[in-house]
């Protein structure tokens, strides 16, 4: 899976949190835990839904690896290479 | 028209999902309501057989009038017909109950009102605050802006009946007549733009919060609580479970709430009609922040009694359906006590208000480190400010200080919850 693949995947589970925000204005590095108003409830969530579509189960001690979505693409393409 | 908060007075039917002749189970979801919170899915709280529905799709009701009328299963099918059905009367010959009863309670969300008794007529509760009209008469006149009040009924009991609108109708100014037409259009499209729903549920939370700070003696109280020793075990079990399984600190919060309530019955139930009634069950109301503003706080139904993966199973799947629109009336008027939780927005404590009829609220800030004093040693804890806010009508400090020091207890020993 490409990074730009990663990315979209991320974006789409984002928008289906944060529906009325404009993710194509999502800064890359900041977190989007305030850039969305995301809470513990919303993450939780993101990161089901991130194991059901690449079934990789992020641990909670890697959640501040996530907390924004360049991170969160890295995160996610490193977990995938292993 | 089942009341689905103290700050609800009216609502609007959008979907009938029974027809006359089905056959209801309890907590069956019968019909769609529109309120200006939320569309809400409304339950039914007996079994029995749909004799006749009442309200019509797009008619917007007062609390506590008739939806349908709903025979029990016992009852023989009447042979009367439902005879007036411009009033919503029963004649006391028939063996048709009045719906309203059975649907919900208005004033006392938890306690189900029992049933008339046989030898009154059979009057539909909440008949007296609202005008005696035939449906069509009703639909008429909204069409046309009159108030159906201001009309002379020549119907039943005086009821007022279509030929009393169109009377009245007709002697109005029709330039008048024709600008109401127009006015009355647009609000009767029941799906409200989400712009008219950020409004309605702004006023709605302001009613509500108005009356608790108008009539509720609120008496604050606060504790810190250590939940090293809690955390540190959540970490470890969420560590061996996939992600689907794992469980929120909130959880925790919710259930050492729910578990410390069943010893403090004073702060869990309503304040109706200048009196205490103790809820039947430790239902907690969990405050849910809606994306765009505003808040409500559905019931997650006792809660003391479920496992501690039961209880985030029920909130994750409440949070879920309350963000997407989705809740049942009973999960707006069952809350016998309501917690929130501000923690995630980095606040360290909350100072609530106590969503009237409950009488109590508890406040949860943010899970922070912080320095702690024991036996003589300092060290850095992760540490949460839990706040209660009680109301002095029917409990005193004492009780409140001992809830919150059994609530200290619970979380300091997180195996048990």
């Amino acid at each position: 899976m490409t990074r730009e693949e990663i990315r979209s995947l991320v974006l789409r589970e984002l928008g289906r949190i944060a529906p009325e925000a404009d993710l194509s204005a999502l800064p890359e590095s900041a977190p989007l835990r305030d850039e969305l108003e995301i809470d513990s409830m919303d993450l939780l969530n993101f990161a089901t839904a991130i194991h059901e579509a690449l079934g990789v189960d992020i641990p909670e001690a890697d959640y501040e690896r996530i907390a924004s979505l360049r991170g969160c693409v890295e995160y996610l393409a490193a977990r995938l290479a292993r | 028209m089942p009341s689905l908060g103290a700050d609800m007075d009216s609502g609007t039917l959008l979907e009938w999902r029974v027809a006359p002749g089905d056959r209801v189970t309890r907590g069956q979801i019968v019909a769609l309501v529109d309120t200006d919170k939320a569309e809400i899915e409304i339950e039914c709280w007996q079994a029995g057989v749909v004799e006749r529905l009442i309200a019509e799709v797009g008619q917007k009701l007062p609390v506590g009038a008739p939806l349908a009328w709903l025979r029990e299963e016992s009852e023989a099918v009447s042979t009367a017909k439902p005879a007036t059905p411009a009033l919503a009367v029963a004649p006391a010959a028939t063996g048709v109950r009045p719906v309203r009863p059975v649907f919900a309670s208005p004033r006392a969300p938890d306690a189900r009102p029992p049933a008339p008794p046989p030898s009154r007529p059979r009057v539909a509760v909440g008949e007296s605050r609202r005008v005696h009209a035939s449906p069509l008469a009703r639909r008429l006149a909204k069409e046309r802006g009159l108030d159906l009040a201001s009309l002379a009924g020549s119907g039943p009991g005086g009821a007022v009946i279509a030929a009393d609108v169109q009377r009245a109708a007709a002697a109005e100014p029709p330039a008048e007549r024709v600008l109401a037409v127009a006015a009355s259009v647009a609000p009767t499209e029941a799906a409200a733009a989400p712009r008219d729903r950020r409004e309605g549920m702004r006023r709605a939370i302001a009613a509500s919060m108005a009356k608790s700070k108008r009539e509720i003696p609120h008496y604050y109280l606060e504790t810190s609580i250590d939940c090293g020793h809690a955390l540190e075990w959540l970490r470890a079990r969420n560590e061996s479970r996939p992600v689907s399984e794992r469980v929120l600190p909130v959880a925790l919060l919710l259930a050492a709430t729910a578990k410390a309530l069943r010893r403090a019955p004073e702060l869990n139930g309503f304040f109706l009609d200048g009196a205490f009634r103790p809820g039947s069950g430790v239902h907690l109301g969990v405050a849910v922040s809606l994306r765009g503003g505003g808040l409500v706080a559905p019931a997650l139904r006792d809660a003391d009694l479920r496992s501690l993966d039961e209880l985030m199973a029920g909130l994750r799947e409440l949070t879920q359906r309350a963000r997407e629109g989705r809740l049942r009336s009973s999960e707006f008027s069952d809350a016998t006590l309501t917690v929130t939780s501000l923690g995630d927005l980095g606040v360290d404590r909350v100072f609530p208000v106590i969503y009237p009829p409950q009488v109590a609220i508890v406040g949860f800030g943010r899970i922070a480190e912080a320095p702690w004093a024991e036996r003589g040693m300092l060290a850095v804890r992760p540490v949460v400010r839990c706040t209660l806010a009680a109301d002095h009508r029917v409990s005193d400090g004492m009780r409140g200080a001992r809830f919150l020091a059994e609530l200290a207890r619970l979380l300091a020993r997180p195996e048990e919850l």
